[in-house]
């Protein structure tokens, strides 16, 4: 068969099919759809046993709050974790892809993951979409070389650091970091810093918000805290609660036949073909 | 030379959100105390809610600047018809005044968006809803700005209003108690600070009736 290549699903990759048509589509006026993005605070930070990352847990579409309690931390590993910020589709599928990657990779050689190996992944496939992959990432973990902390930025640049804060509240969690990190930080006193720094992206950035959650990593264990914190309960509930109507209001009952408004010919002539 | 496109704008949207309902002798006009511009938060404490007369108030959302500037210059009309008619306006002039005063400025129009809530010469609850160019009509309820999209969903829902286009027309102000009507807004707020990201920190609720006017606060949600 000539043709069945056509026919056959894709294997992987993207579909670029529609790019044309959506260009000319621009240039006639017509806008896309808006993604949902999770215009977030995500940080981590090294402390004296592993790696601590944080997250806040609100997705936005423009100025509606579209997921009051997402989550935001990302398994890659069973020792490596990844936060997203950016289009929740793409660090999704890119923290997904690559955790299967590795899945597969430790089949293969039977030892575990290293946190180089994800980084590299997740910046080859970056880069190779020049930034149109919208994901920024804060990686961490601990693997036979120690703990590990990584950002990674939309277009595949990546960044080493001690402490790292990501997405839209990034500079206000940094703000917090930038005064307060310093090298061995027990357990308690890692947990106490970035909940503080994700609590300060969600009440000063309009794009984080709702709850905490934190992960941590330490050799051989890990801790992931979904929901540590609640600061933002809901503030008033009406005492005798609402009612809503089941049906719908009758406007008329009475019946008016269509014959007496329209004439209809039966067995007229029947309309040409 | 091809030519440049303006990439500065003299309009900023602050945000906020502002609801009012009328009743048989009261009014409830409520606004948020948010003020935003883009993803941060610029002030927390920022009141929406400016009494015009004695018996009419405006809650606008929008451009803080214009909302000032419209302000000021309707006070500064109210002044001049005390000094000229010896006593205060009366809510459906006020509401005539502030259309016209936005509709003066219709190809470089006020970025407000307002609700006047008030009562009228015989004590009866009203509102008027306006748009950014001075098209107004006087309603039961309404709710204007960043969160009027999900609360007018709601009221309409709870009190929905008799079509203004029936004859003969009938009264638009809602069966609520005054207690009912505060706890309605209070809802409302409540709701839409969960999924609006402009709407928040604290609600102040103005109560108009026959002893006077009267202010409530109540926190809402800061993140």
């Amino acid at each position: 068969m000539a043709n069945s290549a056509i026919d056959v699903p894709p294997r992987g990759g993207f579909s670029f099919d529609l790019c044309r048509r959506n260009e000319m589509l621009t240039k006639k006026g017509v806008n896309p759809p808006s993604f949902r993005k999770t215009g977030t605070t995500i940080v981590g930070l090294i402390f004296q046993d592993g790696v601590i990352l944080g997250a806040d847990t609100r997705a936005t579409e423009g100025p509606i709050v579209c997921d009051k309690n997402c989550e935001k931390i990302h398994y890659m590993a069973p020792n490596i974790y990844c936060c997203g910020a950016g289009t929740a589709a793409d660090t999704e599928a890119v923290t997904d892809m690559v955790s299967s990657q590795l899945q597969l990779h430790r089949y293969h050689t039977g030892r575990e993951s290293r946190v180089v190996t994800a980084l590299t992944l997740l910046k080859k496939h970056l880069f190779n979409y020049q930034g149109y992959v919208q994901a920024a990432l804060v990686l961490g973990g601990v693997d036979c070389t120690g703990p590990h902390l990584h950002t990674i930025y939309p277009h595949g640049s990546t960044d080493t650091l001690p402490f790292a804060t990501m997405g839209s509240g990034s500079l206000a969690a940094m703000a917090i970091f930038e005064s307060k990190y310093k090298e061995g930080l027990t357990r308690d006193e890692g947990i106490q810093l970035v909940v503080e720094a994700i609590c300060s992206g969600i009440f000063n950035d309009l794009g984080s918000g709702s709850n905490v959650d934190v992960c941590v990593i330490t050799k051989g264990h890990k801790e992931y805290l979904r929901n540590h914190l609640l600061p933002n309960p809901r503030t008033f509930v009406s005492s005798k609660g609402y009612s809503f109507a089941k049906k719908t209001e009758v406007l008329l009952t009475k019946i008016t036949p269509l014959k007496e408004k329209v004439e209809v010919i039966e067995g007229g002539d029947a309309m040409e073909e | 030379m091809t030519k440049q496109h303006a990439n500065w704008s003299p309009y900023d949207n602050n945000g906020g959100s502002c609801v009012a309902i009328a009743g048989a002798d009261y009014c409830v006009i409520a606004a948020d105390t948010r003020m935003s511009t883009g993803y941060s938060i610029l002030t927390r404490d920022y009141s929406k809610i400016c009494k015009l007369a004695d018996k009419c108030v405006m809650a606008s959302s929008g451009f803080q600047a214009d909302v000032k500037a419209l302000q000021k210059l309707l006070a500064a009309r109210h002044l001049i018809y005390q000094h000229q008619h010896n006593k205060q306006m009366s809510c459906p002039a006020m509401a005539q005044l502030l259309s016209n005063t936005l509709y003066y400025k219709r190809f470089f129009p006020y970025y407000s968006f307002n609700v006047v809530g008030g009562l009228d010469n015989e004590g009866k609850g009203c509102v008027y809803t306006y748009d950014a160019v001075g098209s107004y009509e006087r309603v039961g309820y309404s709710s204007q700005g960043s969160g009027s999209t999900l609360i007018m969903p709601f009221l309409d829902n709870q009190l929905k209003s008799p079509s203004p286009l029936l004859l003969p027309a009938q009264d638009a102000v809602t069966p609520l108690s005054e207690a009912e009507a505060v706890d309605l807004v209070k809802t409302c707020f409540a709701s839409a600070t969960e999924r609006d990201i402009y709407t928040g920190d604290k609600l102040e609720i103005v109560v108009l009736n026959k002893d006077g006017i009267c202010r409530e606060y109540m926190e809402l949600r800061k993140d």
